[in-house]
């Protein structure tokens, strides 16, 4: 954990009181809607349907339990008793009113969390690998850096009033899990052949309108220049993004029609002019952040503890073992994942009391810390094996405990037409649907790892672009009609996927998708070959003559 | 529209030319970007200061060979949403060492004054009168700054390692 010291505390309520002051002049008409709007969209508020939205950061998903406490205070107090987790790993909130926001955000910063840049054009949440610091295999603890990069992006001077919004994502192991391929910038960390920390620098990824895989555009950037790097990306973006078309103004748009030769060439001769600046890192700065990121002092425990022995012979426990607990870098530890996709309900919610509950829990099995993951699901990053079985049987009754995590019924939502005032079509009914059409445990581990997707609109919130399978609502004709694609992932592999036909409309979603699976299990070689392996192999030919063929 | 130096409400001494104004006998007159490379000699050698517009759009290099001439250089921010004269701010008190007179115009609203002087703003035509009436207190609203920018202030992370290094001595 990251714990603020009195600079960073000081900045948060500065910020704060700024904008109780904005509301102010707001509510007493000094400001106009259009110039408020600005400034509350830097705050992380947006008009919705029926009423203001409130996106508060949590960044790099790292969460202590006093916060999440805290959020399910703002939760309970001035919401309707829930929070939505975002694919950002944010939290929203989404029926706050706008006189009360400034007390919310009061709240929020005694215990050190901001809604700082979680919306608008400028540098939004640092996002990272929900297992950064206990995942086997990775090189260093991202979250470093992020933390580093944080402080950095928050209250730019410079880049406050980007030509769009920009999003930064790091991850230090091979698999990626923070879809850096799918940011403005994404941070693969990486050693030199000296042993030295340093980055891969990839540009230009995003989804909405216009879908793009990140570029590589620097092999190796040493750590010690990661801030004067990104503040020469940034310079070259602010100064030749466009600004005449909001749906070509993301710096993937720059990229391409630059190429990412020429776009490099631009950005090296930048960095340049400030690689030997203030912007410079000493070792020492980085490890004074280092020291305030606190490690849990784990025992030596057993590999086989025989609390876990034993629970082996209940097969539910068994059931979620298998699914929701991964391998800790620590020998006796495991990192618990924990779905908030819950059968039937909407995907990434959860409810004041569940927040509450999860962060005792936390305190009594994980070191006081939980993450929040790009999927919209939370985890228990350092929990005794001894000690899982108990968890499981508080998780349940929780409703906590849904065995699908990384399942078909696993899916990524946007809150589409029942919030959102950007959707054209609903996102939540869909996923609700497909969830009760899997609903049986053992169908849906025979078909195994499949990640779906849904946005509500071209936008792409819900990142349908890299699902396994992704559904893209839109309106036609006063009608909204789901589109769906198929063999994108978010990985290391990022890969967009590919439209299997017309358009369906709403009711026929479940149905068309039932195919999709049906036509997968017919088609797969041996059951270990994952619905993305098959479309690799076959492209989406066979899967669309299968779906198709009696509509 | 007030114009705020030296954090206070001033008297504005230049005169706006547009392209194709007559130019006046005497006084200090700000000149667009394009015109004044057309004239810049005999706009120089007049009696009155000159400063340039230079608009958000255009290379601020172009404008290295006159900044030890022009009094001021005013950049234009056509909305407040469009942040492309921070970067040439930055540029020109930073790179190019420009010291003279950096007004920020166009929609210059009070939200904004922190990050124009971070930038190396020093003078502001203010759009709203209560704006300007408000800049000194505005421009304290923050103690705390992460970046580090040519307006000298010291960063969080530099602030930090005093800190540490004061602590060590004291004990």
């Amino acid at each position: 954990m990251y714990a603020y010291d009195e600079i960073d505390r000081t900045l948060v309520n500065e910020r704060v009181s700024e904008f109780r002051d904005q509301v102010k002049r707001r509510l007493s008409g000094e400001l106009t809607e259009d110039e408020f709007k600005i400034l509350r969209l830097q705050n992380g508020v947006y008009l919705q349907l029926h009423a203001y939205m409130f996106r508060v950061a949590i960044p790099y998903g790292t969460l202590a339990t006093n916060q999440l406490r805290a959020l399910a205070h703002v939760a309970r107090k001035y919401d309707r008793g829930y929070g939505h987790f975002t694919t950002r790993q944010n939290i929203q909130f989404n029926w706050i009113k706008l006189a009360e926001l400034p007390d919310a955000l009061e709240d929020l910063a005694k215990v050190g969390i901001h809604a700082m840049q979680t919306s608008g054009n400028n540098m939004r949440n640092v996002t990272s690998d929900q297992w950064a610091g206990v995942a086997p295999g990775e090189i260093e603890d991202p979250r470093i850096w992020s933390e580093l990069i944080r402080q950095h992006t928050t209250l730019h001077p410079e880049f406050s009033f980007l030509p769009r919004k920009f999003k930064i994502a790091i991850t230090a192991s091979d698999h990626d899990r923070a879809a850096i391929k799918i940011h403005d910038i994404g941070l693969r960390l990486i050693k030199n052949e000296k042993g030295e920390t340093g980055f891969e620098v990839l540009v230009g990824g995003g989804l909405g309108r216009t879908p793009f895989i990140a570029k590589t555009i620097k092999h190796f950037v040493h750590g010690r220049d990661i801030l004067s790097y990104i503040e020469a990306i940034l310079r070259v973006y602010n100064q030749y993004g466009r600004r005449d078309n909001i749906y070509k103004a993301r710096i993937k748009i720059l990229v391409h029609e630059l190429g990412i030769e020429k776009f490099s060439r631009e950005v090296e001769e930048e960095w340049q002019h400030i690689r030997n600046s203030s912007l410079q890192i000493d070792d020492e700065v980085i490890e004074d952040i280092r020291s305030r990121f606190t490690y849990p002092s784990y025992e030596k425990l057993p590999l086989m503890p025989d609390e876990l022995r034993q629970a082996a012979a209940d097969p539910d426990f068994e059931a979620w073992r298998k699914n929701s607990v991964a391998p800790h870098k620590v020998q006796g530890y495991s990192i618990v994942t924990i779905s908030l996709k819950p059968i039937g309900a909407p995907p990434g919610d959860a409810t004041a009391e569940q927040m509450d509950a999860l962060a005792d829990l936390a305190d009594k099995y994980s070191f006081g810390e939980i993450r929040v993951g790009h999927e919209q699901n939370l985890a228990l990053p350092h929990v005794a094996k001894r000690d899982l079985p108990a968890l499981w049987k508080a998780l349940d009754k929780l409703g906590l405990a849904t065995p699908n995590v990384n399942l078909i019924t696993d899916i990524i939502a946007c809150p589409g037409l029942d919030y959102c005032s950007l959707a054209n079509a609903r996102s939540i009914p869909i996923a609700q649907e497909l969830t009760r059409r899997f609903a049986n445990h053992e169908l849906a581990n025979l078909i195994g790892r499949l990640h779906i997707n849904i946005s509500g609109c071209i936008n792409a919130c819900g990142h349908h672009h890299v699902g396994h399978i992704g559904i893209l609502g839109v309106e036609k004709n006063g009608e909204e009609v789901y589109q769906i694609t198929i063999g994108g992932r978010a990985d290391e592999n990022a890969t967009l996927g590919t439209l299997i036909g017309p358009g369906v409309k709403f009711d026929e979603v479940a149905d068309v998708i039932e195919d999709v699976v049906e036509a997968y299990l017919a088609l797969r070689e041996r059951p270990e070959e994952l619905f993305m392996d098959t479309v690799k192999r076959l492209g989406v030919e066979p899967f669309k003559e299968r779906v198709y063929a009696t509509r | 529209m007030p114009l705020v130096n030296g954090g206070k409400i001033a008297d504005d001494s230049f005169v706006k030319l547009a392209v194709d104004t007559p130019l006046p006998e005497g006084g200090d007159i700000l000149v667009p970007a394009e015109r004044f490379l057309g004239e810049a000699d005999a706009l120089l050698e007049r009696a009155g200061k000159v400063g340039v517009i230079w608009p958000n759009n255009r290379d601020i290099a172009e404008l290295v060979p006159y900044l030890g001439k022009v009094a001021v250089v005013a950049l234009v921010f056509p909305t407040f949403r469009d942040g492309r004269a921070y970067s040439q701010a930055r540029l020109l008190r930073e790179r190019y060492n420009y010291r003279g007179e950096l007004r920020a115009t166009g929609q210059v609203l009070r939200d904004q004054f922190v990050f124009m002087l971070r930038a190396g703003f020093d003078s502001f035509e203010v759009k709203k009168q209560a704006d300007a009436e408000a800049f000194m207190q505005t421009a304290k609203r923050y103690s705390v700054f992460y970046q580090p920018t040519g307006d000298g202030r010291i960063t969080a992370l530099h602030r930090r390692m005093q800190l540490r290094h004061s602590e060590g001595v004291g004990t």
